[in-house]
C-alpha cells in the first residue's frame, strides 16, 4: 500500500500530463537526483567515478540516443559508436581550431556535427527498412572510422589517429578530478534525458512512434515520413555525438578511431534491448546492466570457483560472460522485448495493487 | 432525405489503377456531395479499398483526375489529403500498437500541432499549451465514443471491436470534413455493429462530416447511406439511391455470382 495513486485524483489535464504523474515517482526521481548530485560525490572514491559512474552515464546517454532512433522511431542502427567518434573528433577539432571557444559550445557543436552526419547516413531509411537499413548503418560504422583513420587532418596529424582531449575548463574553472568530471557529465546527461523525455511525450515523439508502428497510417494522418525519420536520425546522432565528446574529454582522455568499433555499437544496441526499447529509463538500466555485469562477474566468478575448488582461468571467466550475455539477450528478445524497464513497470503495477492480488 | 446535402466536393473522373497486370480499377467516375453518406459496395477484390486509397493518396492512379473542393489533381498526396481534412480508417486495423489509446487519438491531431521539436525538448510555452489544448479536444472524442475507461490502455491489448472504435477516434480527432471508412463493422457482433452505426450517423449529423463508407452488410448500407456506388472487378456497375441500386439487375447478378 506504499506505492499507489489512490487519493491522487487529477483535476486538470495539466496535472495528468506532468512529467511524473504519480507522486511516489516524483519523490523517487527527486531522491535519485539528490543521491546522484549530493551524496555520491561526498562518499564515492576515485575508482567509482572513473571506472564505473562516468562510463555508466556516458553509455546511458549513447543508449538514450540509440533508443530515440531505434526504440522510438523504429529505425535500426548499428552505427552508434561511429556517431560517438564523430562527436569526439568534432569536439577535439572545435577546441583545437577555434581560439577560445567554450568547451560546452564545442560539445554542442560536436553534437550538431554528429547530427549532420546522422542525417546523411539516415537518408537510406527513406527507401529501405529493417535489416537492409541496419546494413546501411553498418556501412556508416566502417566508413566513419575509416575516414578518421585515413585523413590525418581529423586528428591533427597525430600518429595512428590518436587524439588527446584538451582540458575541460568552464568559466575559468578546470574540471580535472574524476569527481568534478562526474558532476559535469551527470549534469549534461540529466538535462539531455529530461529533454528526451519531453520530446517523446509530445507530438515529436508520437510522430516517431507512429512511423515505427505503422508508417502508412502515419502518412495518412499527415505525418511526413522523410522529415520525421531524418529528425530521429539527427536527434539520435546528436545524443551519441555528445556522448562521444564526453567519452573522450571526461572519461578516457585520449581516444583513437578504432576504439569506436562495431563491437561498441553492438554493446549500445544490447543496452537498449536489455534495458528496454522505447524507454528513457530503459537506456539507463541497460547501460548499468551491460557495464556492471562484467565487473560483477570478474569479482564473483573466481570466488565461486575458489569455493568449489574449480580451476578458473581469466579466459574461462570471459567465456562465461559471453555465454551469459548471449543467453540474456535471447531471453529479452524472445520473452520480454521491452526489457528491464518493462519488468520494472510490471513490478510497480503489482506494488500498486499489493497486498491484494487484483 | 431531409438532410441538407450540399454540392459535390469530391469528383473522381475516369480513374484507372493497375498493379502490374492487375487492373484494380478501370475507368471509374463518381462524385461525393457534402454532408452525405456515400457507400461503396461490391464483392471481395472489387477494388473498393483501392478506391479509398486513391482518394487519400496512398495509391496513385495511372489515369483520371481527382477534383477535391474545386482543386483538380492527377493524384493526391497522403499528407495533402490529411491537411485538407480527409481522414480515414483501414480495413485491417492500422493503429499504432505500441501506444496507448490516448496517444493514438492525440496523434490524429498532429497536423494541427505547430510546436517544433526544440520547443518540445525544452517544454516551452507553446509546446505545453498545445498539448493541453489538444488533449481537451481528444477527451471530447473519447467521451463521444464512450471509451473513457480504456484511455491509458495500450491499443494492442484491446479486443477487436474496441480497436476499431479507437481507430475511428483517431480519425475523428483530426476534425475531418471527409471521413473514409473501410469496412468499419467487419468482424463485429450485432451489438458492436449497432454502436458503430450510431457513431457514424452521429458524426454525420452532429459535425456534418461527409462520409465515404465501404460496407458488406447490405442491411446497414441500405439503412444509413444516401447514395451507393457498386464496383465489380474494378468496374462501376451501379450508382444511385440505395433502392435503385438494390433493384439493378447487374448488381443482383454480381452479388449472386450468376454469369451473363
Ligand atoms: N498494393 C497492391 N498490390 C497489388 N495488387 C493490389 C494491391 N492492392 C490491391 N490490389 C489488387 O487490386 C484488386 C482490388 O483490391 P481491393 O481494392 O483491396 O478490393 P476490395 O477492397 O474491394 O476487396 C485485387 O485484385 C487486389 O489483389
Ligand atoms: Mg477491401
Amino acid at each position: 500500500m506504499i506505492y499507489r495513486e489512490a487519493g491522487q485524483f487529477k483535476t486538470s489535464y495539466a496535472a495528468d500530463q506532468q512529467l511524473f504523474p504519480i507522486r511516489q515517482d516524483r519523490i523517487g526521481v527527486i531522491l535519485l537526483l539528490v543521491v546522484a548530485f549530493l551524496i555520491v560525490p561526498a562518499v564515492a572514491g576515485e575508482y567509482w567515478f572513473s571506472a564505473i559512474l562516468i562510463p555508466f552515464l556516458i553509455f546511458s546517454l549513447a543508449a538514450l540516443g540509440l533508443n530515440i532512433l531505434t526504440g522510438y522511431a523504429g529505425q535500426l542502427s548499428l552505427g552508434s559508436a561511429a556517431f560517438m567518434a564523430v562527436g569526439a573528433y568534432a569536439a577535439y577539432n572545435f577546441q583545437l581550431r577555434i581560439e577560445g571557444i567554450p568547451i560546452l559550445v564545442s560539445f554542442a557543436c560536436a553534437g550538431l556535427t554528429a547530427a549532420g552526419v546522422g542525417i546523411l547516413f539516415g537518408l537510406p531509411s527513406l527507401w529501405i527498412k529493417g535489416f537492409y537499413l541496419a546494413v546501411a548503418t553498418l556501412a556508416a560504422q566502417f566508413f566513419i572510422v575509416w575516414c578518421l583513420t585515413k585523413f590525418p587532418w581529423f586528428s591533427n596529424y597525430s600518429s595512428s589517429g590518436v587524439i588527446s582531449a584538451q582540458k575541460v575548463v568552464i568559466l575559468g574553472h578546470e574540471f580535472a578530478s574524476p569527481r568534478e568530471k562526474y558532476l559535469l557529465v551527470l549534469t549534461l546527461v540529466a538535462v539531455m534525458a529530461l529533454a528526451a523525455k519531453n520530446m517523446v511525450r509530445s507530438s515529436t515523439g508520437r510522430a516517431w512512434m507512429a512511423v515505427r508502428d505503422m508508417d502508412v497510417a502515419a502518412e495518412v494522418i499527415g505525418i511526413r515520413l522523410m522529415p520525421t525519420k531524418l529528425l530521429a536520425f539527427a536527434v539520435s546522432s546528436f545524443y551519441c555525438g555528445v556522448a562521444g565528446a564526453l567519452y573522450a574529454f571526461c572519461y578516457l582522455g585520449s581516444v583513437e578511431p578504432d576504439g569506436f568499433s562495431l563491437d561498441m555499437s553492438f554493446r549500445i544496441l544490447f543496452m537498449i534491448i536489455i534495458g528496454g526499447a522505447g524507454s528513457i529509463l530503459g537506456s539507463f538500466l541497460g547501460a548499468a546492466f551491460i557495464l556492471l555485469l562484467p565487473i560483477f562477474l570478474d569479482i564473483a566468478l573466481p570466488r565461486m570457483a575458489g569455493l568449489l575448488g574449480l580451476p578458473f582461468s581469466n579466459a574461462t571467466v570471459s567465456h562465461i560472460q559471453i555465454l551469459l550475455f548471449g543467453t540474456l539477450i535471447m531471453f529479452f528478445l524472445i520473452v520480454e522485448p521491452h526489457g528491464l524497464a518493462r519488468l520494472w513497470q510490471i513490478g510497480k503495477e503489482k506494488l500498486r495493487l499489493w497486498p491484494f492480488p487484483h | 432525405m431531409s438532410k441538407k446535402i450540399g454540392d459535390v466536393i469530391l469528383d473522381l473522373q475516369n480513374i484507372s489503377l493497375r498493379f502490374g497486370g492487375v487492373k484494380a480499377l478501370t475507368d471509374i467516375s463518381f462524385d461525393v456531395r457534402e454532408h452525405e453518406i456515400r457507400a461503396i459496395i461490391g464483392p471481395n477484390g472489387a477494388g473498393k479499398s483501392s478506391m479509398l486509397n486513391v482518394i487519400n493518396g496512398v495509391y496513385q492512379p495511372q489515369e483520371g483526375v481527382i477534383i477535391f473542393r474545386g482543386q483538380e489533381r492527377k493524384k493526391m498526396e497522403p499528407h495533402h489529403a490529411a491537411t485538407q481534412g480527409i481522414a480515414r480508417t483501414f480495413q485491417n486495423i492500422a493503429l499504432f500498437k505500441g501506444m496507448s489509446v490516448l496517444d493514438n487519438i492525440m496523434t490524429g491531431r498532429i497536423t494541427r500541432m505547430k510546436a517544433s521539436f526544440v520547443e518540445h525538448a525544452l517544454w516551452l510555452g507553446r509546446a505545453r499549451r498545445e498539448e493541453l489544448e489538444h488533449r481537451k479536444k481528444v477527451e471530447e472524442v473519447i467521451d463521444f465514443l464512450e471509451i473513457q475507461h480504456i484511455r491509458r490502455t495500450p491499443v494492442g491489448r484491446l479486443p477487436y471491436g474496441l480497436q476499431k472504435r479507437v481507430e475511428l477516434g483517431r480519425a475523428l480527432a483530426a476534425e475531418p470534413s471527409m471521413l473514409l471508412l473501410d469496412e468499419p463493422m467487419a468482424g463485429m457482433n450485432v451489438e458492436e455493429k449497432q454502436d458503430m452505426c450510431r457513431f457514424i450517423l452521429d458524426v454525420n449529423d452532429q459535425f456534418g462530416t461527409t462520409i465515404v463508407l465501404i460496407e458488406h452488410d447490405m442491411g446497414v448500407v441500405m439503412d444509413i447511406s444516401d447514395r451507393v456506388v457498386v464496383l465489380d472487378y474494378g468496374k462501376k456497375i451501379g450508382d444511385g439511391l440505395p433502392d435503385d441500386v438494390k433493384n439493378n439487375p447487374d448488381v443482383i447478378t454480381a452479388y449472386l455470382g450468376v454469369s451473363h
